[in-house]
């Protein structure tokens, strides 16, 4: 059985509240849902950040739009205005998320999200003045 | 009266586009909601104030009003806003001089006040069932570090409400709940009663899923971000509300992005905690009973949402002063990035340490290496070395001149530290400090609050 990062899987979303962090993973069908859902658990998601979160993880289940959401306490470093890492407001934890592996069957391997094509950016980033 | 009634999100946060206006009144919207605060921005207010009492709200709001008031003088539509941050009073003056400016008079604009707290804290704290305790951590009121800079309690959406009733056509609140922005409107205009549960709460979804504009219409969208259309255009959000409390999530025609099933339930469980409760002033709502159907056409409908009784008390957001902050970025190439970067961050604390300036807490990030993912990122294979690595060092101090003299510490390695090749500090940066502010989030009764809460309409 193949095994893959959610990154190839899901969309994600975070952001914060105090020194609380919610991160959110969204499945694109029921299958895939109900994958992680038995694999995607606070336990591993506590291995997955380590000493990134010094408090509580909790999870939470949005069926009606194929999602889990995870609340990580103590994540931003004291929260907003008191934090002094770069991602105070935890933009950046949804794709930390995403690194998380999870055993998927054949079929749902092959539902693989695609990889970014930006040739739309290259063509006008080219036609600026450039150094 | 509307129906549907049609509300634009034209505003996600203080510093967000004005430009946004142009196409939501193009569109047409009833209500044009601004949702100008967060809890950063409440701290960059509050430091405003400190400088200057005539502050404390954000300043863009001239900026968003010259470019909706002619609509509004037209009657086209009518604006929401909590620009007026911690000093909503200020706000409405503001809002006067720019109508005086404009040549525009018969236009009423609403204040809706009471949801500051400060004057009233002490009989608060020992009269509150929660003793203003930390709601997160479960500290008591006596553990809070530093005296309350500012102390505002998140009304909810009736005042605005009664605003509109009172025939405002610009409506100034402080700190009220982001989506009560959007429910007041909804609450006028389709009769909403204060226990009409599944309604308000299908009003606070509503609400949540426009309160941070371009980030239900494609923006900041993780799903096929490169395939979002002319997101240079990036439009804001219209929903269209009927009296049941069924939504239509969409954009105005002619711009870029996209509202699909993705960007609408993207944006559903942003920073909601438990999406089955998700608390506001006047409902819980439960974002898990609400039902989306892509309509195709940039247009999402959403029904069924469920509600559940508002509590008995309101949040409240009490910050403090908690030192100051600078910090500093250096570049370094290969070979050996990653460690002469760790050896700067070892040189720089130590030589600081020499000088005898005192810093209380450190960070140093790797950008390049693992600065944002932290233990999340996977140990690199041996020999896999990477190309370049940017030191991020940030450090909090007691005062500023501390905050300041850490940096100057990191110019001279520029030539006499070890590692070669120190590059990239930029123009000035070593020198830049800010004030951080700690928060303190807490729940006070409503019975306390809301003898206080005042909605005055002046016309000018």
């Amino acid at each position: 059985m193949p095994r893959l990062a959610l990154r190839e899987l899901c969309a994600y979303r975070s952001g914060d509240k105090g020194d609380t962090s919610d991160v959110a993973v969204f499945a694109y069908d029921d299958e895939t849902y109900a994958l992680l859902v038995e694999q995607v658990t606070v336990e591993r998601v506590r291995a997955l950040f380590g000493a990134m979160v010094r408090g509580e993880i909790t999870r939470y289940e949005a069926p009606n739009v194929r999602a889990l959401n995870f609340v990580l306490e103590g994540a931003l470093g004291g929260g907003g205005p008191k934090s002094l890492r770069s991602d105070n407001l935890g933009k950046t934890l949804g794709g930390a998320l995403v690194r998380l592996e999870i055993d998927v069957p054949d079929a749902i391997a092959a539902r693989r999200r695609p990889r970014p094509d930006v040739s739309w950016a290259d063509a006008i980033l080219d036609a600026l003045p450039r150094s | 009266m509307a129906d549907p009634v049609r509300l634009g999100g034209g505003q996600g946060f203080y510093g967000d586009s004005p430009r946004s206006v142009e196409g939501l009144l193009a569109e047409g919207v009833d209500y044009l909601c601004l949702e100008a605060l967060a809890e950063l921005t409440l701290a960059i207010l509050q430091k405003d104030r400190a400088r200057d009492e005539s502050l404390g709200y954000t300043r863009d709001l001239p900026r968003y009003l010259a470019a909706s008031l002619p609509a509004v003088i037209d009657g086209r539509t009518k604006v929401i806003t909590n620009a007026g941050g911690i000093n909503p009073a200020a706000a409405a003056h503001a809002a006067k001089e720019t109508a005086k400016q404009m040549g525009l008079s018969g236009l009423r604009i609403a204040t809706v006040m009471g949801d500051d707290l400060m004057t009233r804290l002490d009989p608060f704290q020992r009269e509150t069932s929660t003793g203003l305790a930390n709601m997160d951590t479960g500290e008591p009121f006596d553990a809070l570090p530093s005296a309350p800079l500012f102390a505002s309690a998140y009304l909810g959406a009736f005042p605005i409400a009664e605003a509109l009733a009172q025939d405002a056509d610009v409506v100034i609140t402080g700190r009220v709940a982001d989506a009560a922005l959007f429910l007041g409107p909804l609450i006028f205009e389709h009769g909403w009663t204060p226990d009409d549960w599944d309604h308000l709460a299908a009003g606070i979804l509503v609400g949540h899923l426009l309160e941070c504009s371009g980030q239900v219409a494609g923006g900041n969208f993780s799903g096929e971000w490169w395939t979002i259309p002319e997101p240079w255009k990036l439009p804001y959000p219209i929903a269209e509300v009927t009296a049941d409390g069924a939504a239509v999530i969409t954009k105005p025609k002619a711009s870029g992005g996209r509202v699909d099933i993705d960007t609408v339930r993207h944006q559903l469980l942003y920073e909601v905690h438990d999406p089955a409760s998700y608390f506001s002033p006047d409902v819980v709502a439960d974002f898990t009973s609400a039902r989306f159907e892509d309509l195709g056409a940039d247009r999402v409908r959403v029904d069924q949402v469920r509600g559940k009784p508002a509590t008995e008390t309101y949040k409240a957001l009490l910050a403090y002063h908690a030192g100051w902050a600078g910090e500093t970025r250096v570049a370094f190439s290969w070979p050996d990035a990653e460690e002469k970067a760790k050896v700067t961050a070892a040189i720089l604390a130590k030589r600081v340490e020499m000088a005898g300036i005192d810093v209380r807490e450190w960070s140093f990030e790797w950008w390049g290496i693992n600065a944002l993912g932290g233990p999340t990122v996977p140990p690199r294979a041996e020999g896999d070395e990477p190309p370049e690595c940017v030191l991020r060092a940030a450090w909090r101090c007691d005062d500023e001149r501390t905050a300041r003299a850490v940096g100057r510490e990191l110019v001279p390695l520029t030539l006499s530290a070890p590692p070669a090749g120190l590059t990239g500090m930029g123009r000035g940066m070593a020198g830049a400090s800010t004030e951080l502010l700690g928060i303190w989030p807490t729940l006070v009764d409503k019975s306390l609050v809301d003898p206080g809460v005042t909605v005055t309409v002046e016309e000018v």
